[in-house]
């Protein structure tokens, strides 16, 4: 932890990251994402920019050699397991847990010191309204439509109050018009969030919507 | 699809009726003499008289109770290890070295399994050996009831070990049907420990697909024989083993009292479900209320660390106690504190042999006709349900896995009867059909998988070249499903070779095979002769599975297309 760890909000801090497979380096990556800001990594299939996003959420492989250290409003992640970074992610997939209603699916990220029934299924619902799916809490995931979907999985990750947020292409099987609406609402509530946001896709729409810096993954 | 393989349209039909034939006319079989009604002996009127006598002999509700709670425990202990080491190490290079070390055991018999142990854990055992006498300063075994302890406990471990690998292979499965990767990563990104993020996210939709195999388990434990005779409590015994001593009883008036029993064991196994039942609710319910308040349970190190003990105890166990029964069929003078014979000996082998190649015949010719038989029948349904687009419903699977829910000994009982009835008692081919009955659901269910996963357009541009359904089958399917053809094969294989009670019963004691033979001899308690056949009863089902996974790399050394 840094010495100024109280009073740092400067976001996330990426120091000297290098991600290695073998003797081969990966990514290469030195760079600060202001609370609100999004940090765009751009390359094609294969480059290992997932390969990032796996390093900063804690789920590396361990054939993967990594060193750096990675930094959110002070506290050094670098060291902790996944379970304790809060580091929130959405997949390309919404991955709905099958079996839970929408509430549910929601009511399940939020952190613990939310106490009670009543009080997590009301910050569940509200988070629905917020999304505009107020009525759809007692349904089943599966009948949900694409971008309803992908609504959820967004709510999802805000309510569990993470510290920043992984994207991990997550616009790519939206079709366009879809797409187009899901970005805006992503990094429109990821700013609202506060929240420092990596993106990884080979999208330039992407880039140019997230507005924020872009670091280029060279191709293997 | 018209013109398909004409053959295929009986084997559906057919195949119900090997698996569920003997299943309805043995219970018709167990029922009627439990309420009064066998001809041959004299019963001619119903009565519940029988019932009344199974009341009072002494100590039955012990045994019918210790049969209960063996096969919830067991269930509950083999399902949890399992559950709780996937949950914690899915996905590292440590979970792969688990699987290559767990698969094999699932080709161990029971009985050898249990000799096995029995070998490591008794008082003059393996691990008593080992650390006498320096640490327990003991130069005699000590006095202690370990094995077939009243509590069941050695029992208990033996099913256990043996049902890991089981419900491993069968969770294993099932995995590539959901998104576990990312499930946990998500589970995790949201602050739930391993264990949490599978039970909370994983577990319910798993569990739906491997229910059956579960229900399987605790049938099994809650009405196992084998087992029982050589690791269970004496007195009194389990109550499937009382029903096989009364079913031995000279004094043939006891055949009513052993229906009677085989009725109450049927009642025994369906108790052991309903509770399982009810122990999956209260289950479901814990994680319900665990997940409404959002716990995490970051801290679950322990339980990760015990899983992953028990998982390695398992294997460790039936490896081990292989290689000591290994040891003591070539031992000559081994006396106790010793760890390792004072001379080693081909004698017991040499004596053993001679006596042994008519049990060891019919074990082959069993274990081969009716896995044959088996194939057969399981690629032809396949392949009707290929043809016409039907039959893999939920309730096509509980059909197959009704032989493996219903204890054996309710329905082979009245399959005894049945045969001396029909004069076909210790026949070969009554014999084979009754292997087949357990040997069927296991080679489909391994070969169902590999079958439907196949990609369909090979057929199609087989089709496309005007190849006939039947002539694709042969040229194309089958040769490209060698693999998983004869890993079905030695599947079914070691299920025959495995099977005690449907053989003790149908076989009259007249025919024989190595685990009868091998299971007769826990009574005696000569450990040189145990090794021998236990270690024979090991090695049949090793050589079907080198055979199941080398021939395919012999025959297809050519075609890389084909390798693993």
């Amino acid at each position: 932890m840094t010495v100024d760890s109280v009073t740092d909000n400067q976001g996330l801090r990426l120091e000297r990251v290098h991600i290695c497979l073998g003797d081969r380096v990966l990514v290469m990556l030195d760079a600060t994402v202001r609370r609100g800001e999004t940090l765009t990594v751009m390359g094609p299939s294969g480059s290992g920019k997932s390969t990032l996003l796996a390093y900063l959420g804690g789920f590396l492989d361990p054939v993967f050699s990594a060193s750096g250290r990675v930094i959110v409003d002070g506290v050094d992640l670098t060291t902790l397991e996944a379970e304790r970074r809060h580091a929130g992610i959405l997949f390309q997939d919404p991955l709905l847990f099958p079996h839970l209603s929408v509430a549910d699916n929601i009511a399940i990220a939020i952190p613990e010191d939310v106490k009670g029934r009543k009080q997590r299924r009301q910050v569940a619902e509200a988070a629905l309204e917020d999304a505009g799916l107020a009525e759809f809490g007692d349904r089943d995931p599966d009948t949900l439509s694409g971008g309803q979907k992908a609504r959820v999985a967004l709510q999802r990750v805000l309510v569990s109050r993470p510290r920043l947020l992984l994207l991990d292409e997550p616009f790519s099987k939206l079709d366009a018009n879809l797409r187009e609406q899901t970005r805006q609402l992503v990094f429109d509530r990821a700013r609202r969030a506060g929240l420092p946001v990596v993106l990884v896709t080979h999208d330039e729409e992407d880039a140019r919507a997230a507005g924020g810096q872009v670091h280029k993954v060279d191709p293997a | 699809m018209a013109g398909g393989v004409r053959l295929a349209r009986l084997a559906p039909p057919l195949t119900l009726a090997i698996l569920l034939g003997p299943l309805a006319f043995g219970l018709a079989g167990t029922a009627l003499p439990a309420f009064g009604y066998l001809p041959e002996l004299g019963g001619e009127s119903f009565t519940t008289a029988h019932f009344s006598a199974l009341g009072e002999v002494p100590g039955i509700m012990r045994s019918a109770a210790l049969s209960i709670l063996i096969g919830l425990v067991t269930t509950l202990v083999s399902l949890g290890a399992v559950a709780a080491f996937v949950a914690s190490d899915l996905g590292t290079t440590g979970f792969a070295r688990m699987r290559r070390m767990i698969s094999p055991l699932l080709s161990v018999p029971h009985a050898a399994a249990a000799f096995g142990l029995a070998f490591l854990i008794a008082p003059s055992g393996m691990l008593m050996r080992l650390v006498s006498p320096w640490l327990t300063s003991l130069d005699r075994p000590p006095d202690l009831l370990i094995v077939n302890d009243p509590m069941a406990l050695s029992m208990m471990a033996g099913l256990i070990v043996k049902e890991i690998p089981f419900l491993f292979l069968v969770t294993l499965a099932a995995l590539p049907q959901t998104r576990h990767a990312e499930t946990m990563r998500l589970g995790r990104s949201l602050g739930y420990g391993r264990i949490a993020s599978f039970t909370i996210l994983l577990w319910p939709p798993l569990y739906r697909q491997i229910r059956l195999a579960v229900f399987a388990v605790v049938a099994y434990a809650s009405s196992v024989v084998d087992v029982a005779l050589i690791l269970g409590p004496h007195l009194p015994p389990t109550l499937p083993v009382r029903l096989i001593d009364w079913m031995n009883d000279p004094d043939l008036e006891t055949r009513f009292l052993a229906s009677a029993g085989a009725v109450l064991q049927l009642g025994v196994t369906l108790t052991a479900l309903v509770a399982w039942i009810g122990l999956e609710r209260i289950g479901a319910l814990m994680v319900c209320s665990s997940r409404q308040a959002g716990r995490r349970w970051r801290r679950d190190m322990v339980p990760r660390a015990a899983a992953r003990s028990v998982m390695a105890a398992s294997a460790v166990i039936v490896f081990g106690g292989i290689a000591v029964l290994a040891l003591w069929s070539v031992s000559g003078l081994w006396q106790f504190p010793d760890a390792l014979p004072a001379s080693f000996s081909l004698r017991s082998w040499m004596q053993a042999l001679p006596r042994m190649s008519g049990p060891l015949g019919t074990t082959l010719a069993v274990a081969g006709l009716s896995t044959l038989i088996a194939l057969t029948l399981t690629i032809l349904c396949l392949e009707r349900e290929y043809e016409t687009g039907r039959g893999r419903g939920g309730g096509a699977l509980l059909l197959i896995y009704l032989p493996l829910i219903v204890p054996q000994i309710s329905f082979m009982f009245g399959l005894q009867v049945l045969s001396i009835w029909l004069g076909v008692d210790a026949s070969f081919s009554a014999l084979v059909l009754a292997h087949l009955v357990f040997v069927l659901p296991y080679v489909f269910l391994s070969l169902s998988d590999p079958w439907r996963a196949h990609d369909r357009r090979h057929d199609l541009i087989a089709a496309g070249l005007g190849m006939s359904r039947a002539r694709t089958l042969i040229r194309i399917r089958l040769p490209m499903l060698t693999r998983a053809i004869l890993t079905a094969a030695a599947v079914g294989f070691s299920v025959s070779v495995g099977q005690y009670l449907p053989t003790v019963l149908i076989g009259a004691g007249r025919l024989t095979t190595v685990t009868t033979e091998a299971v007769a001899l826990a009574a005696g308690g000569n450990r040189r002769v145990i090794g021998v056949y236990a270690f024979m009863q090991t090695l049949l089902p090793f050589l079907a599975f080198s055979i199941a996974t080398g021939l395919p790399g012999l025959l297809f050394r050519n075609r890389r297309g084909l390798r693993v």
